[in-house]
This record gives C-alpha cells, structure tokens and sequence, in this order.
C-alpha cells in the first residue's frame, strides 16, 4: 500500500467514527468536536487519494487548505452560537434532541 | 440502546460506502499536477501551492475570506443583539504573562517567515494569520488588550483589509483589460505579496475576534481591569 492509500484509509476511518460520535452524542461541543474529526478525516481522504502513486497535487492540497480554513470559521462561529446558547437557556443541548 | 445500535448501523453504512468509493475510484481524466508544474513559470509564485491558491484559483481564496469575515459578521451581530457584560477574559497568571514575553517575539517572526517563505515553499498567508491568531489569544488571555483595536471603527477596517485589498486587486486587472484577479505577469508576484499581506492581517484579526465574541460566563470572579499596561 502506498503512502497516499494508506492516508486515504486513515481518513475513512477518521470520518467513520465522526460520524458515529456526531449521531451519538447530544451535547452540542462533543458533536462540534464529532463534526470536525470527521472533516479532518474528509481532508486526510482528499490530499491522500490525490497523492496516490502520483507526483503530489497541488491543486487538493489548496483545496484542502481553502476547506481547513473555512472549517474554522465554521468551528468558531458554532462555539459562539454555542455560547450564546448557553448563556440564553443555560443548557447545553437543544431541546428538539432531548 | 436502540439509538446506539441504530447510530452503529449507520456508521458502518457510511463506512462501507467510503470504502466501496475508496477502492473502486476512477482513475483521474487529466494530470493536475502536470498542468500546475508546466504553467509555474507564468504564476507569481515559485511553489505550486501558493501558485494555486492565489493566482490559478484565485477566486476560491477570495470567497474564502469572505467567509471568514461572514462568520466575524455573524458573530459580531450576535453582540449587538445580546451585549457581553464588563471584558474579563484576562486570567490573572504571572507566569502567562512572563512566558508570554519570551513566547511573543517568537511567535511574530515566525509569521512573518511563513508569510515570507509562501512564495518558494510551504507557508503562506493563512498560516502566519492563524500563528499571528494565536500569539492574540494567549495576549488576551494574559489580560494584554489591544487598545488600538478597541476603536470600532479600526477594528473593522483591519478585518476588511484583506477582502478589499483582494477585490481592489481583482477589480484593476479587470480595468486593465484582463479577465478578474488574471494579474499581468510582470507584476504578479508583487501582487500576491501585496494580497498575501493585507490577507495575513485580516485572518489573524479575523480569528482572535472570532475568540473574543464568544460571551464570558455569568459565574466566576471578577477580575480587576487589566487591560492598560501593569507591568512595572
């Protein structure tokens, strides 16, 4: 197995279990948490295949980055709609899940 | 336990499916590698990523920012509609803050070194704006406020400097008689310098106000105002 399959394995195991937390857990930061392995694990899958028993790409690779930094805009704005939550209802779930 | 099993299921379901799409993939049409190594010469940038990122598929980055500043928007709006109480996001810590003058130097050149390296290696504008985010938020948490900043005005200035800088760039290729952000190839690289800079500002700023707008909590102690210079 080459080094980019190998990477792209590790990225479907990553999202794999992502997903598993995401639909498992209800407190709103362990699915936050959940979310983002699984879009590491979407990352390492995508720079992995392209790598795959070719020259490195780099087009994934400015992808990925564009993705990585759209990410944590997106973790940051979740946490302080998080926080706002919680500083509104004192919980740390959303009522729809209970 | 019906919802765990159910959330099993699901998972190997994905699983599976990931796999199947892993191992049965079709082959790439085209050779992208090839066509950004055989076209390097004519970008502003000597590495193929940073080549990528800011002049073959330089509107991706452009929308990128935008996102970034969407999100500091949403954030800031956020505020507006539910007002924090007095700032006390300063921990009262000696050591941060002595460790924090070793660690700040440090952390300034080697953004401007990533932001310097982006052009001929790995590095560039987002990596030395999320290492210049960083070096903002332990000063924010060792109480160190930015009192530049605290104009609102300014503030918002510095976060809209890397869009418009971008915009500004994309929109004078475009009166120059060329498609939007095709720079001309004498000035490219200076370009994407002058954009990677303005950029590196913006995100940094971008990210630690993202920090600073997740409200404080009600409960814990007040800490003394801290944010004008104590140290002796």
């Amino acid at each position: 197995m080459s080094g980019g399959a190998w990477y792209a394995w590790v990225g479907v195991a990553l999202s794999t279990l992502g997903f598993f937390g995401f639909v498992v857990h209800r407190h709103l930061v362990r699915r936050l948490l959940a979310f983002n392995i699984m879009g590491s694990g979407c990352f390492l899958l995508l720079v992995g295949l392209a790598g795959d028993g070719r020259a490195i790409d780099p087009v994934a690779q400015a992808l990925v980055l564009t993705g990585i930094v759209v990410a944590v805009a997106s973790t940051a704005l979740a946490l302080v709609l998080l926080r706002r939550w919680y500083r509104v209802s004192g919980e740390s779930v959303l009522p729809e899940d209970v | 336990m019906i919802r765990l099993l159910g959330a099993l299921l699901a998972c190997l379901t994905v699983g599976a499916a990931l796999a199947v799409a892993v191992l049965w993939r079709p082959l790439p049409v085209e050779d992208l590698p090839l066509r950004v190594t055989s076209r390097l010469a004519e970008a502003g940038a000597g590495h193929a990523v940073t080549a990528v990122l800011l002049d073959f598929r330089a509107y991706d980055t452009l929308l990128e920012v935008a996102v970034l500043l969407v999100a500091v928007v949403v954030a800031m709006a956020l505020r507006e509609a539910q007002p924090d109480g007095p700032d006390r996001m300063g921990l009262a810590n000696p050591l941060l803050r002595a460790v924090m003058g070793w660690l700040l130097p440090l952390l300034l050149l080697m953004a401007a070194y990533l932001l310097w390296a982006g052009s001929s290696r790995p590095g560039g504008a987002f990596q030395a704006g999320s290492v210049l985010a960083a070096s903002g938020v332990l000063l924010r948490l060792a109480g160190v406020g930015f009192n530049w900043l605290d104009n609102p005005l300014r503030l918002r200035a510095v976060l809209v400097l890397g869009l418009a800088v971008f915009v500004a760039v994309g929109v004078s290729t475009l009166i120059g008689g060329r498609q939007f952000l095709d720079y001309p190839h004498e000035i490219a690289a200076d370009l994407i310098l002058v954009i990677e800079l303005a950029l590196t500002l913006s995100i940094g700023l971008a990210l630690v106000s993202l920090f600073q707008l997740a409200p404080p909590q009600h409960t814990g102690p007040h800490l003394p105002d801290r944010r004008r210079r104590t140290r002796r």
